[in-house]
């Protein structure tokens, strides 16, 4: 009887091994399909950004790249002040992610290790602004940005954009972790809360910092609606935004697409590149600062 | 809670002020500045301020283009939201086995995070042009209907929620995979044992058990397609044709920027203020009670 039972338990074994096979293949397939679907679209736009005009805009669609790539680059290079832009976007990026990341990391610091009043007040106040996204605070800004002389400054581009409950509140639970005894063992060394602060938690903090840095790049380099609101001029426009400046409305501007999609390649590169370098503090990012 | 605390009569201030300055300045300010305008329309000249109390609000509401943009928006969010969620649970149900490699399949789809919204509708407009594009090339072997986005809003519309959905596609899979990865092997083994099939045991057991990655998905992709859509709309359809993808932020901005009705464009933000307060009070209301099952 019991070698029965085995035997049996033997092929169901054997069976569930099959099927784990199968359905990794199975699985296999449909991660490698999506993979696929996914990426052409950037396939796409690679291969026209290699094409003429005339390749780019001729029927049946060519899906191969051709030799006209550096010619194109060029192009959207001179005509769209992509080094600018880039330049812009790239200070912005940078601005916003430093700068969200030090303002986030001293306030959380003051609302765990201290006690005062008005504590809760401000954080809620904090917590508020999760509320307020741009688009709510449309008309007034630009008024705002005037008052301050700021339209058209790295100052509008930036600066606003540096307050930040979601950091705030991924510092504060961070510190929350750390045991009382580091803060008890500094104090009792004789070290005041800021040489703490940069010795001690900074320190632990930059698996932290590099998440929350891959989350905070990438937001700040596409902002679209911001910059938009907040720069008249094309000098001061970021990357983002000033790629549609080409795209032809109406019908009688050439569609010249094989150089919007250069220029829409050197736009999604850094962006992409960060995440894709950062992969393991991006998805640490991501999931920590959805908690 | 026990914490060891620094004492400081001014210093914690200091720490904090930056972000406060900054909250007051950017967010608190325009924000009452936007309730206040609300209540107000520019005079003929444009030099003076008119009090008109709910008059923006009442205006709003019997403007049929609004509440076009509104039903437009609604649906384009869920669409969005529905769509995204759907493929990517379905997709990730069938991957999910204990399979070599699963990182590197995920940073293959993830990456689309990175592009901006306003960028990969530039790609996708590309793939929609009725002129040289490849998707209405092979559909007109299909078919004689004209795929024109330029001319039909449905096809615009449509083109704007495969952008959209496109670009959040890695970012809800990358969630529901994590998620499936921490539901024990063994509870569906005993429920196949017990003759369950793959349908059954995905909607009895899977389905139910991830309904927090689900919900989290789900407020997500709205507060996405509501709010951080103003790029892909600016860069690819500019709200048309005629307005069939104007959405309420695109139209609040236009409102304010370009036709300058003040009053009527911070009536506008008001109600964006009510909608993201809504979804933020959903999203907390799970966070405290992670959604039972």
């Amino acid at each position: 009887m019991a070698r029965v039972l085995e035997r049996a338990a033997g092929v169901t074994v054997a069976r569930a091994r099959g099927r784990r096979d199968r359905s990794g293949l199975v699985a296999h397939a449909i991660l490698l399909g999506s993979v696929v679907v996914l990426a052409f679209p950037l396939y796409y736009a690679l291969v026209i950004s290699t094409q003429t005009v005339g390749e780019a805009t001729s029927l049946p669609p060519r899906l191969l790249p051709s030799t006209a790539m550096l010619d194109n680059y060029v192009q959207a290079w001179q005509r769209a002040q992509m080094g600018r832009l880039l330049f812009n976007s790239a200070v912005v990026a940078l601005a916003i992610a430093v700068g969200k990341i030090v303002i986030s990391m001293l306030s959380a610091f003051a609302i765990v290790y201290f006690d005062f009043r008005g504590k809760q007040l401000v954080f809620w106040m904090i917590f508020v602004t999760l509320m307020l996204p741009v688009p709510v605070r449309i008309v007034s800004t630009f008024e705002v940005m005037t008052r301050l002389g700021w339209v058209n400054t790295y100052w509008a581009l930036t600066v606003p954009l540096m307050a930040s409950a979601t950091g705030t509140f991924l510092f504060r639970q961070f510190y929350r972790t750390i045991p009382d005894s580091l803060a008890e063992a500094a104090q009792l060394d004789g070290a005041g809360p800021l040489r703490f602060l940069w010795s001690i938690l900074l320190p632990l903090s930059t698996a932290n910092i590099a998440a929350l840095f891959v989350i905070l790049f990438v937001y700040g380099w596409n902002e679209y609606l911001w910059p938009l609101m907040v720069t008249t001029t094309v000098e001061m426009r970021t990357a983002v935004v000033g790629v549609e400046s080409l795209v032809p409305r109406g019908g009688s501007q050439l569609a010249e697409w094989n150089v919007i999609m250069a220029a829409a390649i050197m736009v999604l590169l850094p962006p992409v590149a960060v995440i894709v370098l950062m992969q393991r503090w991006f998805v640490k990012g991501l999931i920590e600062s959805e908690k | 809670m026990k914490r060891t605390v620094f004492r400081n009569r001014w210093l914690p201030y200091a720490l904090v002020a930056p972000q406060i300055v900054i909250t007051l300045v950017f967010f608190y300010w325009p924000a009452l500045d936007s309730v206040r305008l609300s209540l107000y329309r520019a005079s003929p000249f444009g030099d003076r301020l008119i009090f008109v109390g709910w008059g923006n609000f009442a205006r709003l509401f019997a403007d049929a283009a609004y509440l076009r943009s509104a039903l437009t928006s609604v649906v384009f969010a869920f669409l969005v939201t529905l769509i995204g969620l759907v493929l990517a649970l379905v997709l990730a149900a069938l991957a999910n086995a204990r399979i070599r490699g699963l990182a590197v399949y995920r940073s293959l789809l993830l990456w689309p995070y990175g592009i901006a919204p306003a960028i990969a509708g530039i790609l996708w407009l590309f793939i929609f042009h009725p002129s040289y594009g490849v998707l209405p090339y092979v559909l007109s072997f299909a078919t004689t209907y004209q795929f024109n986005w330029f001319l039909k809003g449905w096809v615009a519309m449509t083109l704007l929620v495969v952008a959209a959905v496109w670009k959040q596609f890695g970012y809800n899979l990358a969630f529901y995979l994590a998620g499936l990865q921490a539901i024990e092997a063994s509870v569906l083994e005993a429920a196949s044992v017990d003759g369950a099939g793959p349908v059954r045991r995905f909607l009895a057991i899977t389905f139910p058990l991830l309904s927090p990655v689900t919900f989290f998905l789900f407020t997500l992709n709205m507060t996405f397609a509501f709010f951080e859509t103003f790029g892909l709309v600016h860069s690819v359809t500019q709200g048309g044709p005629g307005d069939a993808t104007s959405l309420l932020v695109y139209k609040a901005w236009k409102d304010g920027f370009e036709n300058l009705q003040l009053g009527v464009s911070a009536a506008q933000s008001v109600v964006l203020m009510a909608v993201v307060i809504g979804l933020t009070a959903l999203q907390f209301r799970y966070a405290e009670k992670k959604v039972t099952y």
